[in-house]
């Protein structure tokens, strides 16, 4: 992600455009862009500026320098003078007085709707308290809702409010939190555990980071609420490691809860005690599946068993346990706070409240978002997330990590909450979203998900250890150009009876990416093993970079970055690529400020030598 | 810290953590805010925040607090300020480079004018 390197300050008053401001204003982003600056240097036009006679004006930061009377070629020269080589154009210099220009943001400039539509409960607190300070923490209601809960209600009443609010885990599963505290509160045991399963293992998600780093105090506070509802003494954060700012929080919050008294015996004077530990993952996702979550807290092998029986009958050192996602925890104490109906007000009937999701991938705003449930697609990725950033057509959607399907561009329309994406084949899943476009290849995601799953794949069971492997190997034979229909066939067969004969939910979701890209995108499979054409142009068995010798003038920037000296050339010749020295590494395409190199599928052969 | 047993003394924390919090601020005219999770310090959060405390410091500006909090959900534009000044609604910057903290700190602070180009939100965040 690049950082803004400079900032070109355009007047946008009356005066400045009609001496041709406009033109100069896209003279300086048309030569950006060709010089492939435009994502590091920003425009922006500002009111009025004052000195009218001299201008178009514009101002260049960091270096605060002012030029004046500009034109389209003004512009031009001062991109590839001033921002590519650093060297200030004299000829343009402001020469009135600084200090009486006035530098005024654009009139009636609209606030990003990134923020505006965003309603933040699970990430009330964060980014705006030191996470570090439980004062703050209280200061905005922090533990509150322990003390209602403790004082004023039973375990019971405790677990209606929750169940009254119809909050579905937020892990992916969405199971209803409420049922799952009442079944557990049901069992007869003198010893039950609460666990959070902070282990976030799906590759491109981070809410829950965001969350431990972020507000600590909340899940502290919430799994002291869940401890008095279930009837548990001690509970349990297993994080991952690789967390490690996650896990200093964490513990500090820990410690700073017991100083108070919230955490330990006795809390706030009632006859509840408990205490919370932190227990380190070791690296594999595997143990975010909560059999594993408790065979790895109990120091064995993170491998699943077989569910019958569930966690709230038969859990943690076989005692009744129940296993939240940190992002479901941080939702209780404001329900508590505030009440069910509250909640309700957020999001559909089947899916109340709010779900944050990491936008990542090829859209602009990545980062985290927390939208009320039933907010369609589109909103989400065009409104919230700003689109593409090189204004290409978004192709599809990745939800869920690699247990998630991808939603193709015609489904955005689709609100987004539990069941309507289970309808499409797809899962919300832990809150990923990796956005996809055309220079994505369906069966590249598709082998890259199924990488991961073979890589984490624990081995206790065989269609998920042997039959994960097999549907990798066809995978990558179709890329490689060597895949045939029947790898097709045999791929979606595969799929099938991996999904319903493994251990665990890892080998059972493994097989959703190449179902669900199949799905949508069979003709992309049948491109590659047809037709020996990438429609993506990604891969590279199906791929040639040429050069276009009507554009090229014969730079040679290209044949110098060429790592197997495949581009041959004179200087000022049209130069060409040797196809079968090319490697595909991409090098080319990117140094060449003439746009003359391209890819293209199927595969050419070099026409002369 | 003696251990909390009632809603009385926690209201009491409560009511005492707002006051600091406004007699940090109202000692001081502002304050800043630099988000501090792991993107943001991958992005370099930790030289923003030296080069904002050094800055004020050179310019001998000692009203004006500065805090960490965690991220401000802006991923992409990391690192991310907020800048409260008294009277005023609070402004989130991005891209907020060492370079970029120190025209913010000169605009912003010693001359109260907002730096339109690097602002990403006006208003309270949520």
């Amino acid at each position: 992600m690049a950082l803004t390197t400079n900032t070109i300050l355009i007047c946008a008053g009356g005066g400045c455009i009609s001496a041709g401001e406009e033109s100069v204003k896209q003279a300086f982003e048309r030569k950006l862009k060709e010089y492939g600056l435009d994502s590091v240097v920003s425009v922006v036009e500002t009111g009025c500026m004052g000195a009218c006679s001299l201008g178009p004006l514009a101002i260049i930061y960091p270096d605060a320098v002012y030029y004046q009377k500009l034109t389209p070629k003004a512009a031009e020269k001062i991109v590839e003078e001033h921002i590519l080589k650093g060297r200030i154009v004299p000829e343009f210099l402001f020469e009135g007085a600084k200090e009486k220009l006035t530098i005024k943001e654009k009139p009636a400039q609209e606030e990003i709707p990134f923020f505006a539509r965003q309603v933040k409960i699970a990430l009330r607190n964060v980014g705006v308290i030191d996470p570090l300070s439980i004062d703050e923490y209280i200061a905005r209601d922090g533990y509150f809702a322990l003390h209602k809960a403790l004082t004023t209600m039973t375990p019971e009443e405790v677990i209606k409010e929750i169940k009254d609010s119809g909050l579905r885990g937020r892990g992916g599963a969405g199971f209803p939190t409420g049922l799952k505290w009442e079944l557990a509160r049901q069992q007869k045991s003198d010893i039950k555990y609460m666990i959070c399963n902070a282990d976030e293992g799906d590759p491109g998600a981070f809410m829950d980071r965001s969350v431990l780093e972020g507000d600590p105090h909340s899940i502290v506070e919430a799994m002291t609420i869940a401890g008095y509802a279930i009837g548990a003494q001690k509970g349990f954060v297993y994080v991952r490691a690789e967390y490690p700012l996650a896990i200093e929080r964490l513990q500090k919050a820990i410690e700073t809860a017991h100083e108070y008294g919230f955490l330990g015996e006795n809390i706030l004077g009632t006859d509840f005690s408990f205490d919370i530990e932190i227990r380190i993952g070791a690296g594999a996702f595997v143990c975010g599946e909560e059999t594993a979550l408790m065979h790895s807290i109990e120091g064995k092998r993170g491998q699943p068993r077989v569910k019958p029986p569930f966690p709230v009958q038969k859990g943690l050192w076989s005692k009744p346990s129940v296993i939240n996602n940190v992002e479901t925890l941080s939702l209780v104490p404001p329900i508590i706070l505030r009440g069910a109906s509250w909640f309700r007000q957020y999001g559909t009937e089947k899916s109340p409240g709010t779900k944050v999701f990491a936008l990542a991938g090829k859209i602009k705003n990545t980062g985290l978002v927390e939208v009320p449930m039933g907010i369609t697609l589109r909103e989400l990725l065009y409104e919230i997330g700003g689109g593409h950033p090189q204004g290409k057509q978004i192709k599809a959607v990745q939800t869920g990590g690699p247990s998630g399907g991808v939603i193709p561009a015609e489904y955005f329309d689709t609100p987004v909450d539990y069941e309507s994406l289970g309808k499409l084949g797809a899962i919300m899943g832990s809150g990923g979203m990796i956005v996809l476009d055309e220079d994505d290849c369906m069966v590249d995601v598709a082998k890259f998900f199924l990488e991961f799953t073979v890589d984490e794949s624990c081995g206790k069971c065989t269609p998920c250890r042997e039959g994960t492997k097999v549907m990798y190997d066809l995978l990558d034979k179709i890329t490689k150009g060597e895949g045939t229909m029947e790898d097709i066939q045999k791929l979606e067969e595969l799929a099938q009876v991996i999904k319903d004969s493994s251990l665990c939910g890892l080998g059972q979701t493994a097989p959703n990416p190449v179902l669900s890209t199949l799905k949508y995108y069979r003709h992309e499979y049948e491109a590659h093993v047809k037709d020996n054409i990438c429609p993506a142009k990604k891969c590279k068995a199906f791929i040639s970079y040429v050069i276009n010798p009507e554009k090229c003038v014969g730079c040679t920037a290209c044949a110098r970055v060429c790592p197997t000296n495949a581009i041959h050339g004179e200087v000022r010749k049209v130069h060409e690529i040797d196809q079968d020295a090319c490697v595909r590494c991409g090098s080319c395409i990117e140094v060449c400020r003439f746009g003359a190199i391209s890819k293209v599928t199927p595969v050419v052969e070099t026409v002369s030598k | 810290m003696s251990k909390v047993k009632s809603l009385e003394e926690l209201m009491k924390i409560k009511e005492q953590a707002l006051q600091n919090i406004k007699m940090r601020e109202s000692g001081k005219r502002g304050k800043i805010v630099v988000a501090m999770g792991t993107c943001g310090i991958a992005a370099g959060a930790k030289d923003t925040l030296k080069a904002i405390v050094e800055y004020m410091n050179e310019l001998k500006i000692d009203d004006i607090a500065v805090v960490q909090s965690g991220c401000m959900g802006l991923c992409e534009v990391e690192p991310t300020i907020e800048v409260s000044l008294e009277g005023q609604e609070p402004v989130i910057y991005g891209h907020v480079t060492p370079e970029n903290a120190k025209r913010i700190v000169q605009t912003h602070i010693v001359e109260g004018k907002v730096v339109s180009d690097l602002v990403v939100k006006r208003g309270e965040v949520g």
